[in-house]
């Protein structure tokens, strides 16, 4: 069973409840789409997934090729092959983004083996090139002063060389400019393929243009509510959410 | 990215303890006698003898530094530590013929294969006294001196005597007066002008029995022009009771000479370490503590530099590393008593878990010199939500066109950068450890390649036993 299943997940943070009997399948090779108003629980989603401690989980699963991801420490998650972008990236000083995304790979390597140096930039430099980022930036501290838009790149840049099997981007438009939207988006067009899932949480369709999803789903208070084609992320944007509104109430 | 050579330093390294008999022994605790006896071992001349006698009259009168220090140092009990230890045996100059017990130690200390790769000579001391000293023949022609304090002072009296206790007087401080009482051991060394040495010198400080202290000497003199690079390194077992290090080490660099001097403090958890480290720079000359603190259970040490000498240069760069049941409280002084003198202290620590760092610095400048720069840089990183720091800077400066600076930083390592180096496949103590090389890795590419310590390593090591 290729997919990441999420199945009546409810999580809460210091006591408040955010994710409430979520449900969604995610299976390997489709790209799904999150939609939904500001603080419905997308990032939340993301998170719980990723196995942030901050949060609680109070029921139901979420099985990564029919593995139980809940109670796992983020790292296991992480080298089980699942991958968050994070909205809002974390600056690390003193290390640099060769230097960690090295030692992310090291991670994932049995006792003994070692990275080889030598393809690891000629890989690293590659996919630098493919993102448009420049090669000074391999010696820079992580994410540490850079633009917003760059630490979203810098996101796809260790996505791409850490190739995991399931993806979380979570808002990784937002605060690109208009080239950088084409150019990170070619990066994760590249990574789709029939072995992996990718969901992509934004607020706009205009993301979806680039990356075509093969579903879109709402989530609204914590829940899933609608889930439907590409044209339903088109339909949100003509109409706004407020029409969910009445939906979930109906 | 990583650097090729490399000292291992391992935590563990150093806790095994093989059986040892002693020829001499000054028993337990300390008194005049056990006085006597070291310098009737030593054979010493009345001088000698008188001037131990007075050490330990200032040790007696003077307090333990509580008022301002750590209140453990109240643990150390002087009754039942043993002040002098030795196999009787002189410091052999080939390793097959030191003692198969301690040789043994010191190869599993890697010793004689470092000596082999990138040395100019070793000195070995196993508890009171050196068990291997060599040098490369080459440097012995040069008219280059390097052997036991012990034999430096019986061979050499008239170079050893000169500056002995000139750099650190005895009443410096209370362990200054207990070293200049029972010290036994350290290196004597002496670099004639204008030679320079490629290679390092390194000792090796080994404690080996329980309930031991350790009081080694060490005097160097680089004379006019001469350039010398010395290392020493450092373990014990760890006994269930403390062990006592106090070391009194004195630099002497005459005029244009280069000492760098570096420390890779690894000693176990049970050694107070209280060491009192000083150089004395003339004219141009230069000197530099590379010092790094990682093991003991309590480190007290401030290297110094006088800057006697018109254009003097003198630097600290530390790297202290503090995890549970360890205070490093460890700092620089710099007098800049002559115009033109330079000095920059670079510190950085890292506590983990409930470990302490402190920083103590000293920067003064008596009567009045012109145009002397200091240069104070110290930053803290926290680890844990219980993880201590402490800075205390002291400041004087008179006279005129000086200029001194002085910053500090604290940081810590956040949940969120844990949790999103985690999310990269990092285990905890794996994002930790590449947290902390962050923290240390520019001053480290400051020390010399040979001696790029492999803090990495040890701290990887120290980071999986702090986490979880
Ligand atoms: N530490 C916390 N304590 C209390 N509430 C929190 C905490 N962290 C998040 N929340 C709340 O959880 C809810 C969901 O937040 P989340 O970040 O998941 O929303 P989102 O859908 O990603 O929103 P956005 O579109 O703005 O990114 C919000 O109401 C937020 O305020
Ligand atoms: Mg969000």
């Amino acid at each position: 069973m290729s997919s990441l299943n999420i199945n009546n997940l409810s999580a809460s943070i210091e006591g408040k409840a955010i994710l409430d009997n979520l449900n969604l399948d995610l299976p390997a090779g489709e790209v799904h789409a999150v939609m939904g108003p500001n603080g419905s629980g997308k990032s939340t989603l993301s998170k719980v997934l990723a196995g942030h401690p901050d949060y609680e989980v109070t029921g139901g699963s979420a099985r990564l090729e029919g593995i139980e991801l809940l109670g796992l420490s983020p790292d296991e998650i992480a080298r089980m092959g699942l991958f968050l972008a994070f909205q809002y990236p974390i600056e690390v000083p003193g290390i640099s983004i060769a230097n960690f995304i090295r030692a992310a790979l090291q991670a994932r390597l049995p006792e003994g083996e070692s990275v080889k140096a030598v393809d690891y930039y000629k890989q690293l430099y590659e996919k630098m090139d493919e993102l448009g980022m420049d090669r000074t930036f391999t010696s820079r501290s992580l994410n540490e002063g850079f633009s917003g838009g760059e630490k979203k790149r810098c996101e796809i840049l260790q996505m791409s060389m850490l190739e995991p099997r399931y993806c979380i981007l979570d808002e990784t438009d937002s605060g690109l400019d208009i080239d950088a939207l084409r150019e990170v988006s070619l990066g994760v067009n590249r990574m789709k393929g029939p072995e992996r899932g990718m969901l992509v949480i934004t607020h706009y369709q205009r993301l979806l243009e680039y990356i075509v999803p093969d579903k879109v789903h709402v989530m609204w208070e914590g829940k899933v509510v609608l889930s439907g084609d590409k044209d339903l992320a088109l339909e949100l944007e003509q109409r706004g959410y407020d029409w969910i509104r009445n939906e979930v109430a109906a | 990215m990583s650097t090729s050579n490399q000292i291992a330093v391992d935590r563990e390294k150093g806790n095994f303890h093989f059986e040892t008999d002693y020829a001499y022994d000054a028993g337990v605790g300390l008194s005049e006698d056990v006085v006597k006896y070291v310098s009737g071992v030593k054979d010493e001349e009345p001088w000698l003898l008188d001037f131990r006698l007075k050490a330990l009259a200032a040790f007696e009168g003077k307090p333990l530094p509580t008022h301002w220090a750590s209140k453990d140092l109240e643990n150390i009990n002087f009754d039942q530590i043993r002040y002098y230890l030795s196999k009787g045996q002189k410091p052999s100059r080939t390793w097959e013929e030191v003692p198969d017990d301690v040789k043994n130690t010191f190869e599993r200390l890697g010793i004689p294969e470092q000596e082999r790769k990138f040395l100019a000579g070793v000195e070995a001391q196993f508890d009171s006294e050196a068990a291997y000293s060599r040098m490369k023949d080459d440097l012995e022609e040069k008219g280059v001196l390097f052997m036991g304090s012990t034999e430096g002072l019986k061979e050499y009296p008239e170079v050893f005597k000169k500056w002995f206790g000139k750099v650190i007087p005895t009443s410096d401080n209370k362990f200054s007066a207990l070293n200049s009482a029972v010290f036994s051991g350290g290196s004597f060394i002496y670099v004639p002008p204008g030679v320079k040495l490629e290679q390092p010198l390194q000792a090796y400080f080994r404690i080996n029995a329980e309930n031991f202290g350790q009081f080694e000497r060490t005097l160097i003199i680089a004379d006019e022009g001469a350039e010398i690079t010395y290392m020493e390194g450092c373990t014990a077992p760890k006994f269930e009771t403390s062990t006592l290090h106090s070391a009194v080490v004195e630099l002497v660099a005459l005029k244009g000479a280069k000492i760098q001097y570096i420390t890779v403090q690894n000693w176990s958890n049970n050694v107070f370490n209280l060491v009192t480290k000083r150089a004395l720079a003339e004219e141009e000359a230069e000197v530099r503590w590379i010092d790094c603190n990682i093991g003991s259970r309590l480190t007290m040490k401030y290297p110094g530099v006088i800057l006697k000498g018109r254009k003097a240069r003198g630097e600290v760069l530390s790297i202290a590393l503090a995890n549970d049941g360890q205070h490093q409280d460890t700092g620089a002084k710099m007098v800049h008593a002559a115009s033109e003198t330079t000095s920059n202290v670079i510190a950085k620590s890292i506590s983990i878990g409930k470990g302490r760092s402190s920083y103590r610095g000293l920067v003064e400048m008596p009567g009045r010199p012109s145009h002397c720069k200091n240069n104070t840089e110290c930053d803290a990183l926290l680890i844990n939500a219980e993880s201590e720091t402490d800075t205390y800077p002291a400041i004087t400066v008179r006279g005129r066109d000086n200029s001194v600076q002085h910053e500090a930083s604290v940081s810590k390592v956040s949940a969120e950068q844990i949790f999103y180096m985690q999310q990269r496949g990092m285990s905890e103590p794996e994002a930790m450890s590449l947290c902390v090389n962050g923290f240390v890795n520019d001053l480290i590419r400051e020390f010399p390649m040979e001696y790029s310590v492999e803090l990495k390593r040890l701290i990887d090591l120290e980071m999986e036993g702090s986490v979880g």
